[in-house]
């Protein structure tokens, strides 16, 4: 499918171009995972927000031009951190393997 | 108060989910997250048409909150048990809104929803039904409740504590960054204030830290147990999460959450704002 999303979910309405928008999916092998947390750490390892996961594993935050850290929490699964660099106007797309 | 009178286990939680006179109650910024899956037994208010009056900018009167707390089959002798999505935020506000109201038993589940799905507990989509009752509110405790003149006359004599992250502290942001909406007129923070996010109470799994950590995390950032705090955030329920920490598990006296938050103050003409990572004079 043309424009077909992949990763985060669709961004259809939101106004990207003002926005410094992270989003992603949290994937156990193929499978995506409805029920992690995400939480979005700034560049001094600060929490700034969390969000759980949509039932389709996918996840998306407004953040701020600049290095962040997301680190996901999940049932029966260790913390995984992915670091990942957020710009006004576009999207930083994060796929995250527990 | 302290921990043991105010917080309960997962643990507890699942131990007394047939006790008549425990009524669990979730309470999400995301309001359907009840919905999809809740514990056991538990019923749900919703924060915003439940709790906020719709027509005036605050939360509902005493008899609003009679009529619902009766329809939702809750009495006054209960022990309320809230927990909730975002670390137990809306559900910490909860908390302090029915304390302001008079409620006698409540307690907040540590860790909230997010322990309780990590630790793969049940979750049901059953809604139970409560038969009604006649439930009846005391008269508003004002002094758990700040309103914007006490704040900024408290700028320099008070402790004010801005419990949001640090780029809203600094005015870099105007709202959390899942959340961007409902945002003051500009960034900042009131003059004076310290800025403790209310993340640093709780750990990564949403429980809240070790009493003696809690302890020393305000003292370190110049909390006077000698004079009145207030805490606030952006719309005052991050703020209610810390305003737990010092009233209801450390103790604390004169510990106030100011509701109106950064999304009032940030938006009053004439007031003082301070931008950046520093406090500000007074």
């Amino acid at each position: 499918m043309c424009g077909a999303i992949k990763g985060g979910p669709s961004l259809e309405g939101v106004d990207v171009a003002n926005q410094a928008v992270i989003q992603g999916v949290v994937l156990r092998g193929e499978q995506p995972v409805g029920n992690a947390y995400v939480r979005l750490l700034d560049r001094n390892g600060e929490f700034t927000a969390e969000v759980p996961t949509s039932a389709t594993g996918q996840f998306r935050f407004f953040a701020a031009p600049g290095n962040w850290t997301l680190r996901t929490l999940a049932p029966r699964a260790e913390v995984v951190d992915s670091q990942v660099v957020a710009a006004k106007g576009s999207v930083a797309e994060v796929a995250v393997a527990i | 108060m302290s921990r043991e009178t105010a917080l309960v286990t997962a643990d507890w939680v699942e131990d007394h989910l047939n006790d008549d006179n425990i009524v669990l109650i979730e309470v999400d910024e995301d309001v359907e997250a009840y919905d999809k899956g809740h514990i056991p037994g538990a019923i749900k208010l919703d924060w915003k048409k439940d709790l906020q009056d719709g027509v005036r900018h605050d939360f509902v009167s005493k008899e609003r909150l009679e009529q619902l707390l009766s329809e939702k089959g809750v009495s006054n002798d209960d022990t309320v048990v809230f927990y909730g999505g975002n670390n137990n935020w809306f559900a910490a506000y909860a908390y302090w809104y029915l304390k302001f109201y008079g409620h006698q038993n409540l307690r907040l589940l540590d860790g909230g929803r997010k322990k309780w799905e990590l630790d793969s507990r049940e979750l049901t989509d059953e809604v139970p039904s409560r038969a009604a009752t006649t439930y009846t509110a005391q008269e508003p405790n004002e002094d758990i409740r700040a309103y914007r003149d006490e704040v900024v006359e408290a700028i320099g004599t008070k402790n004010l504590i801005d419990v949001r992250s640090p780029d809203e502290f600094a005015g870099r942001l105007l709202a959390p960054a899942h959340l961007p909406q409902e945002a003051a007129q500009i960034g900042g923070h009131i003059p004076t204030a310290g800025n403790v996010p209310w993340s640093k109470a709780a750990n990564d799994d949403g429980t809240f830290r070790k009493d003696e950590e809690l302890q020393s995390l305000y003292s370190d950032a110049g909390l006077d147990q000698g004079k009145d705090t207030i805490a606030y955030c952006r719309i005052g329920e991050r703020s209610s999460h810390t305003w737990f920490v010092l009233s209801e598990i450390l103790g604390y006296p004169n510990v106030k959450n100011y509701d109106g938050s950064w999304s009032e103050y940030g938006s009053l003409r004439g007031v003082p704002v301070a931008v950046g990572d520093e406090p500000g004079e007074a």
